[in-house]
């Protein structure tokens, strides 16, 4: 740090302009292009006046609907930095030979592969799963709104506070290069002196406690808002593995948040929870950060199984064979999931004992998952198939994630562990479940619901095409890591010696290339349908669905239903259309709704704010932010005034929109 | 959830739909309920560390050298004892004795505040004594345990303040009693906590 007086020191910590990375072309040309692409967009909304309408219909919104497209659209962002860093580690892994060292030193390296994983984890999927969470669960179970619609958008603004420390780390100053989970001692401050690590915990603080939030939300939507009728036998798929997701974080974020915590002590106050030397324990900290770690996955993917069930039975015209086994294999895996964190460090050295006992609960997992397989697979089973580009996402995902799931099962085995542990077989396993199951189910389930929020469907060439580009990406991309791995290769290297390795790698940066173009088939996929949406539009119910949110118009009126449902098979929508159910344009009554409100942005900002202050060592705004954080929230407390009414007109002029029909003919093939 | 009789009788066609509002019960109460088993978690973590960090002494004091149980008696008492005040003003409460339930409220108010005060002279004579958070595995331990805790108990004060505030303001409203409610879960989930902190990382600590 250059020298300069106390009162600077004071007024901005550890921050100064060396703290900018100037030296770094790729950053910078990074920034450029950011900046150019933000003020593009700030540019036009200003253009198009079209602040005010944000503001109050979306960001200050707590609609369920408006708040899930605001997940999808911030975790799309999201993937974009997230795939960026992957297609530099592939391309550096595929020139890195013998004399060539590559564009990216080990430094940076190190950076872009915690910030893929980190990023690709906490702001993509999850906040995919939030969003299609948010999206569909209250309109599955005919209800108005989540149990805490304020909470719903102070999660959200959470999540994106915490996305945006992630982003500053790019432009000022450095993040973290301690890999996703941030092992110590590598993450502690002797050996991450920068704020980087710092940037990691706080990002995670702030998002982690929205996930929470959201969690306890949806535990008591879905336990408390069921339409009357709707056991919980009745629910549909997608909400019984929405409820079990909600339950595991609200059992597990805690647990990152202590964690992050207890690291956050380490570093700031001088304790000695994961340090080398006073007593300190380092496999305490990967012990905890893998009892979060492991339930995560699974966190991950169970609203997803619901997402494929929902297409399989749409798509095939059946109800979801073996509805109550895919329940209790639902629940199964969700207790199964806590009881194996250890399989990711076997090598510890924890005994056999221990080990078996993991090895044991890690492969009885894929008892329930085939069993959830057999149940997708026996459902097509003379159905007449509909191979719509949600159900093309949700077959390659029953050959791609059946794969991932078997060398899951060879990893469980301890002894073969001791060989793949951080290997590239490892790096292959794990992508092929990730992308396999959760991103290809985010990609059905964008397909299936989106003509619900917007009236019009995706284009389904450019799907079709995205949806290609992406299965055979992936295992262009994935096959020769799988070979590395077995071959011995490590993760993590930013450089290798033995050039007969290179070829692999090349294989695999072209596969990433693929994936790119699938990346860029989708957002063309947008921007078509959006332009066409005349031709594309469509009425309540495209698919000929089975569940509840096809009952309402496209998109849903703010309430949702003008008359809550009742409810008497599983299939609900089927059933009401079964029995010749007509739908009623008079007799509306009021409707009680939440008001909108900032308290969500301001809280979440000042987190924001609180973060950066703590990240930079800069106590004054950090004491400043934390108190205005407090008192911001009591201020909020002593708002009893937050519920308002949509008149009996306002709902008969919806019900009578032109939302319940296609607005052009002949839209749907 | 509240069931529903959904009567069929084969004449009559099935309704799809509700022409009452329906509006759940006790919502609030089970998340907040959910919030704190989510806690628990956190100090099952904590905890966690306690017994694998709580004899890495690191050439420093161990418990029995700087944990004072004559102290730890006193507050132990006074926080069970503010427990049992909190549950006397929820019996007011029942009883709409405003002013009561006000004056049982400060009082378990008051009785937390010298819990929280007596465990910061704790730590500030630890730390004076050089057995602060930084000098072995097993006082950090201790230290965040026992400041986790303490902090609670804070914020439970803080939000006890602005209640009363409320309370005094607004009257028993429905808003008001599901927040007293919320509060005295926080309360005596606090007391619950403190058991396992008083009889695991003192009378355990000072014996192994």
């Amino acid at each position: 740090m250059p020298d300069r007086s106390a009162f600077w020191n004071f007024l901005l910590g550890r921050l100064s302009l060396s703290s900018l990375p100037l030296h770094n072309s790729i950053v910078v040309g990074t920034f450029i292009v950011v900046a150019i692409g933000g003020a593009a967009v700030l540019g036009l909304v200003t253009w198009h006046r079209k602040w005010g309408y944000l503001w109050r219909e979306w960001f200050t919104s707590v609609d369920h609907k408006k708040l899930g497209i605001m997940y999808m659209i911030f975790a799309t962002v999201m993937l974009f930095r997230g795939f960026a860093d992957a297609i530099m580690m592939r391309s550096q892994q595929a020139i890195a030979f013998g004399s060539n060292m590559g564009y990216l030193p080990p430094h940076h390296y190190d950076q872009i592969f915690t910030a893929h994983g980190a990023i690709m984890i906490f702001f993509v999927a999850m906040a995919y799963i939030v969003g299609l969470m948010n999206f569909a669960v209250p309109l599955q179970i005919g209800a108005r709104d989540v149990a805490f619609p304020f909470l719903n958008n102070f999660s959200f603004w959470l999540t994106v506070s915490g996305g945006m420390l992630f982003m500053a780390s790019l432009f000022i100053g450095d993040f973290s290069h301690a890999g996703w989970l941030g092992y110590p001692p590598v993450s502690e401050l002797q050996q991450s002196p920068g704020p980087g690590v710092d940037y990691y915990i706080w990002g995670l603080q702030l998002s982690g406690l929205g996930t929470l939030l959201t969690g306890i939300n949806f535990v008591v939507t879905i336990i408390k808002l069921r339409a009357p009728g709707m056991t919980l036998m009745k629910m549909p798929m997608f909400t019984w593995t929405s409820l079990a997701t909600s339950g595991l974080i609200v059992v597990t974020f805690p647990i990152l948040t202590a964690t992050l915590f207890l690291l956050s002590l380490d570093r700031y106050i001088g304790t000695h929870f994961f340090t080398n030397g006073f007593g300190g324990n380092v496999m305490m900290y990967i012990n905890l950060i893998w009892i979060w770690g492991h339930p995560e996955v699974y966190i991950l993917i169970l609203p997803l199984f619901g997402v494929y069930s929902e297409i399989v039975s749409t798509f095939s015209g059946k109800r979801l064979f073996g509805y109550s086994s895919m329940v209790y294999a639902t629940v199964s895996i969700m207790i199964l999931s806590y009881l194996v964190w250890l399989h990711h460090f076997f090598t510890m050295g924890s005994g056999a004992d221990v080990n078996s006992f993991f090895a044991l609960t890690t492969m009885m997992i894929s008892i329930p998952t085939g069993v959830k397989i057999f149940n997708w697979l026996f459902t097509m089973y003379r159905g007449r198939v509909n191979f719509d580009v949600p159900m093309l996402w949700t077959m390659g995902f029953l050959l791609t994630f059946t794969i991932g799931g078997m060398t899951g099962v060879m990893l469980s085995v301890a002894p073969a562990d001791f060989l793949l542990h951080n290997s590239l077989f490892l790096v292959a396993h794990f992508h092929n479940v990730i992308i396999g199951g959760v991103v290809f189910g985010v990609f059905a389930g964008i397909n299936y619901w989106f003509p619900k929020a917007f009236g019009f469907r995706l284009d389904p060439f450019w799907g079709k095409l995205s949806f290609w580009f992406w299965q055979i990406g992936f295992w262009v991309a994935f096959g020769p890591l799988y070979v590395l791995g077995l071959m011995g290769v490590t993760r993590r290297l930013s450089h290798f010696t033995d050039p007969s390795l290179q070829i692999w790698f090349i294989i695999a940066a072209f596969g990433a290339f693929l994936i790119l173009l699938g990346i860029a088939a989708f957002v063309i996929q947008i921007v078509v349908s959006i332009r066409r949406r005349e031709a594309l539009a469509v009425g309540n119910d495209p698919w000929g669905g089975r569940t509840l949110e096809w009952a309402a118009s496209s998109p849903p009126p703010p309430y949702n239903f003008a008359f809550i449902p009742r409810v008497h098979e599983r299939d609900t929508w089927t059933d009401m259309k079964e029995s010749g159910y007509q739908r009623p344009l008079q007799g509306f009554n009021d409707i009680h709704m939440p008001k909108s409100t900032a308290a969500g942005m301001v809280l979440s900002g000042l987190g924001f704010v609180f973060g950066f202050a703590m990240v930079w060592y800069i106590w004054w705004l950090a004491a400043l932010s934390f108190v205005a954080l407090i008192v911001a929230a009591i201020v909020h407390t002593f708002n009893y005034d937050r519920d308002g009414h949509i008149s009996a007109d306002e709902v008969s002029e919806f019900e009578h929109s032109g939302n319940w029909e296609p607005k052009a003919r002949g839209a749907i093939a | 959830m509240n069931t529903i009789a959904i009567d069929r009788s084969p004449s009559e066609p099935r309704q799809f739909l509700c022409r009452e509002e329906e509006h759940p019960r006790n919502g609030t109460l089970l998340g907040f309920w959910l919030y704190l088993m989510s806690d628990c978690f956190i100090f099952a973590a904590l905890f966690a560390c306690n017994a694998v960090l709580g004899t890495n002494y690191a050439g420093g004091p161990s418990a029995r050298d700087v944990l004072d149980l004559h102290g730890l008696a006193v507050n132990t008492a006074l926080l069970l004892v503010s427990s049992v005040t909190f549950g006397f003003a929820m019996l007011e409460m029942a009883r709409r004795r405003n002013r009561a339930m006000l004056g049982w409220l400060a009082v378990s108010g008051v009785l937390a505040a010298v819990f929280v005060g007596l465990e910061i002279h704790e730590f500030v004579g630890m730390i004076a004594e050089g057995a602060g958070p930084d000098r072995s595995a097993f006082l950090s331990s201790f230290f965040t345990l026992v400041g986790t805790h303490g902090l609670h108990v804070t914020v439970g004060i803080l939000w006890l303040i602005v209640l009363m505030v409320q309370l005094a303001r607004h009257g028993l409203t429905e808003a008001n009693r599901r927040r007293l409610y919320c509060l005295s879960m926080f309360w005596h989930f606090l007391d619950l906590v403190w058991v396992g902190v008083f009889s695991y990382v003192y009378l355990v600590g000072v014996l192994r």
